[in-house]
C-alpha cells in the first residue's frame, strides 16, 4: 500500500495512475460478435413487446435484436437511431434494469432478461465507429431554431429539427457540447471520449451550429432568442445545486458532487485529482452513487453515502446500489446532515441525525452520529436556474421549480418548447430527455410548417 | 431395471444404439472408442469394390443449419464411401469384431450393380466374422452419379435384384438401407422384401443444398466456387424418417419386416419414438458427430429410466406399440374436440400465441383484457389447431384440453358427441352421397 493512500486530507495520487486507469475501465465491457449472437438468440420477439413500452424513446427492441441475430447489424443500428439518435449513450447509461430489461418477459420467466442495453451498444458502436450516416436532411424550410443546451435533450431536438430541413443553432453554456453526457455521467460508463464522438456523429447530419460559452440569462436572453428565431427549445438542464442548508460554504472540503464528477470527466490524468481519505456523500440518487464509487476508485479509503430515507426510497436503482456495495462503498440510511465538524476551518467530519417516518413525514429523532470525513460531497439534487429565463421579457410558467410543458413540450410562451431535466415532466433520465427533445422537434416542425 | 439388450434379425447387441455407416465408423480407432463409450453396435462405413481407393474432395465436406444459440439442427455432407483400402478395412473389421464379440458389427457395402461385383466382395466380408451386411442404396451424392447409392435405391427392381444376389451369395443377414429421395417409401421397401431382405434400414440422407454463400454465390459447402447437392441429416430430418418408418411398419405387404430406424436420433426420446413406430433398433450419426460418442450414455440411461417408469421390461414391450395408432387422415375422429388453454401462472406474456393466432390463424387469443396485457383463449373462435402451443416458449404453458362428451363446443354451438365418427361417413363427403 502506498504511503499516500492513507494520508489525511484531500490529496491526489492515492493510487498510481495505472491503478486508477484500471479502476476506470468500462464498467460493462462491450459484447463481442459471438456474445452478441448468443444474447440476441434469447429474445422471443414478443408481440407488442413490454420492453418497447418500457423504453421512453420506444425503440423497436425485438426488431433490432432480430436484426443482430440475422447478421444485419447496420439495420439494427438504424432501428435504434430512428427512435433515439443518442442510442449509443443510452445503451451505456440507461438504468435498463428498471426500464426495458425489467419489462423483458425473460425477466419474468427466468429472472434473466435479454441483455438489451449491451445489445443496443453492440449495434450502435459498429455504425458509429464507421461513421455510417442514415439520414438525409429534407429540403431547407428556411426556418431557424434556437436550441438552448447541448445536452441529450438539445442534441436530440437539434438532430430531428435539422433532419426536417430546419437550421439549428445550439447555445451552450459550457466550452464543449454533451451536457451531462460529457460532464455528469460516471467516467466508467462512457470511456474513450464517447460523448464527444456521439455529438460529432449527430452533428454530421448538417444544419446544426454550436455557440459555446454562451449561457442563457448571461450571454443571451430568451427574449432575444424568441425574436431572432422562429422557435426556441430550452434544454439547458439544471444548473443549480441544492445546498445542505448547513454552513458549508465556508469549508473547502465541501463540494458539489456534480462539480466533482465534472472535474473527473474533464481531467486528462485522474492521478492528479485530489480526493479525501474519508469521503461522505450526501444523497440517494444516481449522482450520489456515481460520486461515491468514483471517490473509491480514486483511492479514498472509506466512502459513505448518507441518505435520509430507506433503501427502498433511493432514486438510484438497486443495480446501482449493488455496484456501489461491490466497489466498497458503505450506504447509511435514515440519517440527515446536522452539522459539519471542523478544526481550524478544516473539515474533520459530519454530524448526522437519525430520521424516521412519522405519519408519512420525515422527522429527526434527536439522536446523532458523527462520521470522520475530510471531504463531503453534496448530491441532494439540482435545481433550475430560472433567473436566466425570466426577467428578460414575458415570464415562462414554472411548476415545482421547473418549466411547465404540455405533452408536446410546449411551454407557456408561444414559440418556446422545452425538454430534459429542466422541465417538470420527466424522470431525470438521459433517455427521457432524448424522447422529449425529439418529440419537441416534431411539434416545432409541425407548428412552423403550419 | 429394464433390459435394453437387442436382437435384430438374430444380431445381438447390448443395447439398441448402433452407429450408422458414416465417418464415425470408418476405422478401427473410432469404432473402438465408440464401443468403449458403450455403443451397442456399428455399421462400418461403406466399403466399395477392390481397386484404387475412392477419392474425396479436399475442401469442406459438410454444411449445416443452426437453431438458437447455434445449436446444430441439420448437417449436410458430400463425403463419399470409405476412401481407405478395402483390405485394411477388412482386417480392422475382423480384429475389432474379435476384440468386441458382444457388439454388433455390420458392414455397409456399395459396389456396382453387377452380380459379379457383389459375388466377389461378399465372401471377403463374411471372412471377417461380421454379423451382417447393409446394402447402401441410399447415398444421394457422388456415388449416385456412378449408378450406385440412391441411383439403385430409387429403382425398386434394382433393389430387389441386388438383394436377391446378396441373399444367394452370403449366409449373413442382409439389411437394405433405403433412400428417402423417392415419392413413396413403401415401394423400395416392398422390393427389398421381395428380394428376401432380412430387414430394411432408413432413412439415408436427404438430397439437399444446405446454404448459399451470398458473397460468392456458391452453394455450401463450397469447393473452389462450386457446390454440389449433399445428403441432409440430423434432428431436422427426424420427422421425415419417423413417417417413413411408420409407413413401412403399417404397410400390409411389409408388416413385420424388421426396420433399423435412422434419421436425427439425438436423445433417448427420439430413439423411443422410432422403436414405438416399429423400428427394431436405431442408428445414430449426426448426434455423435456433434457431441462425441459419450452421448450414448444419456441415450441408454434415459431409455432405461423411461422404460422402468412405464413398466416396459424389454425393448419388445415398446417396439411397434405406436404403429397401430398411425392411421389415414380419413379415419381420424372428427367428433374429438379440443381447445387451447393458457395457464396464466406459467404465462410470461410474450404474446407470441396472440400474434400467431391473430395474424395467421383464427383470432382466438386476446392480447388486452380490461386494459391489461392478458392472453386468453376465446373458445368461440378456437379450432384447437395447436399453433399457439407450438410457438409458446414456455413448455406446458398452453395445453390442448379435450371437451368432454355432452359439453357444447362454443365455436360451433354443437354438443360434443361421444361416438367416433370419421370422414368416410361425414355428410359433407361426396363419396358418402355417391354410395347412397
Amino acid at each position: 500500500m502506498k504511503s499516500t493512500q492513507l494520508q489525511e486530507g484531500i490529496v491526489a495520487g492515492r493510487l498510481t495512475s495505472a491503478e486508477i486507469d484500471d479502476n476506470f475501465q468500462d464498467v460493462h465491457p462491450p459484447l463481442d460478435n459471438h456474445e452478441a449472437l448468443v444474447a440476441a438468440d434469447r429474445c422471443y420477439y414478443c408481440y407488442d413487446a413490454p420492453c418497447v413500452t418500457a423504453c421512453p424513446t420506444a425503440i423497436d427492441i425485438p426488431a433490432f435484436i432480430r436484426q443482430i441475430a440475422t447478421g444485419n447489424t447496420t439495420g439494427s443500428a438504424k432501428t435504434i437511431l430512428d427512435q433515439n439518435i443518442l442510442g449509443g449513450m443510452c445503451a451505456r447509461v440507461c438504468p435498463t434494469e428498471t426500464l426495458c430489461e425489467q419489462a423483458c418477459v425473460r425477466e419474468e420467466a427466468e429472472g434473466k432478461p435479454v441483455q438489451i442495453g449491451l445489445l443496443q451498444r453492440f449495434a450502435t458502436d459498429g455504425v458509429m465507429r464507421e461513421n455510417k450516416q442514415f439520414y438525409q436532411r429534407a429540403p431547407a424550410t428556411g426556418k431557424k431554431i434556437a436550441v438552448v443546451g447541448a445536452g441529450p435533450a438539445g442534441l436530440a431536438c437539434a438532430h430531428r429539427a435539422a433532419l426536417h430541413g430546419n437550421d439549428v443553432t445550439i447555445f451552450e453554456a459550457a466550452g464543449k457540447p454533451g451536457g451531462l453526457n460529457e460532464f455528469g455521467i460516471a467516467a466508467y460508463k462512457t470511456v474513450d471520449d464517447f460523448a464527444q464522438k456521439e455529438v460529432d456523429y449527430i452533428a454530421a447530419i448538417g444544419g446544426i451550429s454550436f455557440k459555446y460559452d454562451t449561457k442563457i440569462g448571461r450571454d443571451v436572453s430568451l427574449k432575444d432568442l424568441s425574436s431572432q428565431y422562429d422557435a426556441v427549445f430550452l434544454g439547458m438542464g439544471l444548473g443549480g445545486v441544492n445546498a445542505l442548508g448547513l454552513d458549508e460554504k465556508e469549508l473547502n472540503g465541501v463540494v458539489d458532487a456534480v462539480e466533482f464528477i465534472s472535474r473527473l470527466r474533464q481531467t486528462e490524468d485522474k492521478g492528479h485529482l485530489p480526493v479525501g481519505r474519508r469521503v461522505v456523500v450526501i444523497g440517494g440518487g444516481m449522482t450520489a452513487i456515481d460520486a461515491a464509487i468514483q471517490s473509491k476508485l480514486l483511492g479514498a479509503e472509506e466512502v459513505t453515502i448518507c441518505y435520509r430515507r430507506g433503501q427502498e426510497h433511493m432514486n438510484a436503482s438497486s443495480y446501482e446500489q449493488e455496484l456501489a456495495a461491490a466497489k466498497g462503498v458503505t450506504v447509511k440510511h435514515w440519517v440527515q446532515p446536522k452539522r459539519l465538524l471542523a478544526s481550524d476551518d478544516v473539515l474533520t467530519g459530519i454530524e448526522l441525525e437519525y430520521t424516521e417516518l412519522t405519519d408519512g413525514k420525515l422527522t429527526g429523532t434527536g439522536q446523532t452520529v458523527s462520521i470522520v470525513a475530510d471531504q463531503v460531497l453534496r448530491a441532494i439534487g439540482q435545481s433550475l436556474e430560472d433567473g436566466g429565463l425570466n426577467g428578460s421579457g414575458q415570464a415562462i410558467k414554472l411548476e415545482n421549480g421547473r418549466i411547465a410543458v404540455d405533452q408536446h413540450g410546449a411551454t407557456s410562451m408561444a414559440g418556446v418548447w422545452a425538454g430534459g431535466d429542466c422541465v417538470n415532466a420527466g424522470d431525470d433520465l438521459t433517455v427521457t430527455a432524448v424522447a422529449q427533445g425529439r418529440d419537441a422537434a416534431e411539434a416545432i416542425h409541425k407548428t412552423l410548417a403550419g | 431395471m429394464a433390459d435394453l439388450s437387442n436382437d435384430f434379425v438374430g444380431i445381438k447387441s447390448p443395447n439398441p444404439f448402433w452407429l450408422a455407416s458414416a465417418p464415425p465408423t470408418d476405422k478401427a480407432y473410432n469404432v473402438e472408442r465408440a464401443f468403449k463409450a458403450g455403443w451397442g453396435g456399428v455399421v462400418w462405413k461403406t466399403l466399395g469394390e477392390e481397386g484404387p481407393p475412392i477419392v474425396n474432395v479436399n475442401g469442406p465436406r459438410y454444411g449445416a443449419i443452426w437453431g438458437a444459440d447455434r445449436r446444430l439442427l441439420g448437417l449436410n455432407n458430400i463425403e463419399l464411401i470409405t476412401d481407405r483400402d478395402l483390405y485394411i478395412n477388412l482386417r480392422e473389421i475382423k480384429q475389432v469384431k474379435k476384440d468386441w464379440p458382444d457388439r454388433a458389427m455390420i458392414v455397409s457395402l456399395m459396389v456396382p450393380c453387377e452380380e459379379e461385383a457383389w459375388k466377389r466382395i461378399l465372401p471377403l466380408v463374411e471372412e471377417t466374422g461380421a454379423d451382417g451386411i447393409e446394402l447402401n442404396f441410399g447415398c444421394p451424392h457422388g456415388m449416385s452419379e456412378r449408378g450406385m447409392g440412391s441411383a439403385v435405391g430409387q429403382v425398386p427392381e434394382y433393389i430387389e435384384m441386388v438383394t436377391r444376389w446378396c441373399k444367394a451369395y452370403t449366409r449373413m443377414p442382409v439389411i437394405v438401407k433405403l433412400t428417402p429421395n423417392i415419392t413413396d417409401i413403401r415401394y423400395p421397401a416392398r422390393a427389398a422384401h421381395a428380394g428376401g431382405a432380412d430387414a430394411v434400414s432408413l432413412i439415408n440422407t436427404v438430397s439437399s443444398i444446405v446454404s448459399v454463400n451470398l458473397d460468392t454465390f456458391a452453394p455450401e459447402p463450397e469447393i473452389d466456387g462450386k457446390g454440389s447437392h449433399g445428403g441432409y441429416c440430423g434432428p431436422a430430418v427426424k420427422p421425415i424418417a419417423l413417417n417413413m418408418v411408420a409407413e413401412i411398419a403399417r404397410d400390409p405387404e411389409t408388416a413385420g419386416m424388421p426396420i433399423s430406424g435412422i434419421g436425427g436420433v439425438t436423445t433417448w426420446k427420439d430413439a423411443a419414438e422410432f422403436l414405438a413406430l416399429g423400428a427394431g433398433n436405431v442408428q445414430v450419426c449426426t448426434a455423435a458427430m456433434t457431441y462425441g460418442f459419450k452421448i450414448v450414455e444419456e441415450m441408454i440411461s434415459g431409455l432405461e429410466n423411461w422404460m422402468d417408469a412405464k413398466g416396459h421390461r424389454s425393448l419388445n414391450d415398446v417396439i411397434g406399440r405406436a404403429t397401430p395408432n398411425v392411421t389415414d387422415w380419413q379415419y381420424l375422429n372428427l367428433n374429438y374436440v379440443a381447445k387451447a388453454s393458457i395457464n396464466q401462472d406459467a404465462c410470461i406474456k410474450c404474446g407470441r400465441c396472440h400474434i400467431a393466432c391473430e395474424d395467421t390463424s383464427h383470432q382466438a387469443i386476446t392480447s388486452v383484457v380490461d386494459g391489461r396485457r392478458h392472453f386468453e383463449v376465446i373458445e368461440e373462435e378456437c379450432v384447437g389447431c395447436n399453433l399457439c402451443v407450438n410457438v409458446c416458449p414456455v413448455e406446458n404453458c398452453i395445453t390442448m384440453e379435450p371437451l368432454a362428451a355432452g359439453t357444447t363446443d362454443k365455436r360451433t354451438g354443437q354438443k360434443v358427441e361421444k361416438k367416433y365418427a370419421n370422414w368416410t361417413e361425414h355428410p359433407n363427403n361426396p363419396s358418402v352421397e355417391a354410395a347412397e
